[in-house]
């Protein structure tokens, strides 16, 4: 993630011991309407995940680049002043795409304030 | 997005709409407006770039920069400050956008019910006609 600066801009932090799970705590930074998370925040949270899980999937040692190609975020809950994680899920890895799901929440992993599907295109050397 | 009163938008608003605000951290700019949209703007930054190797920005600003464009144009075609969350966002990104330019994201409110505001909107850095991204989504208002 360290050559991700938007990421270090969010304040995302991975969780130590899980190479997946991130961890985006409460700021100024991040607020939308007072009290509550931004959207464009929490997407971008969602897609920092995404594009981590992919990397994780793809090998640390693969030199592939990743494109964005689309994003559905849906919003099921306001993120509330309090530390939000997120994880995302390589559905398929295919030789040119990859299928993404991630999802984000914060006292209870089955109650995620935010979800997203992610399409990307993969160029490899 | 945080939405002012009163009713009456003027553009010096959206300064005081951005203080202490993601966007305002992401330096989103006012640009313009008519009755069912708004046009803002996120110059170029480094701290905002998603592949180093290539100095192109993340896809997750520009994501922020058509959400608060196109949240903003809902409050125009409703004429008054209403709050309001975002239920879902779709967005496509046709193309990098041009590492250094200025990411112009319009927002289009195209229509309202009683509970929910159907947008579009695009992004572009410079050409209107060559995109970098499309948008679609919905809101839900939050005081009924």
């Amino acid at each position: 993630m360290d050559d991700i600066p938007y990421a270090a801009f969010l304040g995302v932090t991975a969780v130590d011991g899980d190479p997946t799970l991130l961890s985006l705590p409460y700021a100024d930074s991040v607020i939308g309407r007072p009290g509550f998370l931004h959207g464009g925040a929490i997407g971008g949270f969602l897609e920092v995940a995404s594009i981590v899980a992919l990397r994780h999937a793809l090998g640390i040692e693969s030199d592939a680049r990743i494109k964005p190609i689309n994003l559905t975020v849906d919003f099921m809950r306001g993120g509330r002043d309090k530390p939000t994680f997120a994880r995302g899920i390589v559905t398929r890895l295919g030789t040119r795409v990859a299928n993404v799901d991630a999802s984000a929440w914060q006292d209870d992993p089955t109650r995620p304030i935010a979800a997203a599907r992610m399409n990307y295109l993969i160029e490899r050397a | 997005m945080a939405l002012p009163d009163p009713s009456s938008f003027v553009p010096e608003d959206f300064v005081g709409m951005m203080e202490g605000h993601h966007g305002g951290h992401l330096g989103i700019e006012y640009r313009a407006h008519g009755s069912d949209w708004a046009e803002l703007a996120l110059p170029y930054r480094e701290d905002l770039i998603g592949d180093l190797s290539r100095g192109v920005l993340a896809s997750g600003p520009i994501l922020a920069l058509m959400d608060s464009a196109t949240s903003f144009a809902v409050r125009m075609k409703v004429g008054v400050a209403r709050p309001h969350a975002t239920l879902d966002l779709r967005i496509d990104y046709v193309r990098p956008a041009t590492p250094g330019r200025t990411v112009i994201g319009r927002g289009e409110c195209y229509r309202v019910t009683r509970a929910i505001s159907f947008v579009r909107g695009v992004a572009h850095d410079g050409d209107p006609a060559d995109p970098i991204a499309n948008v679609a989504g919905t809101f839900m208002f939050t005081d009924l």
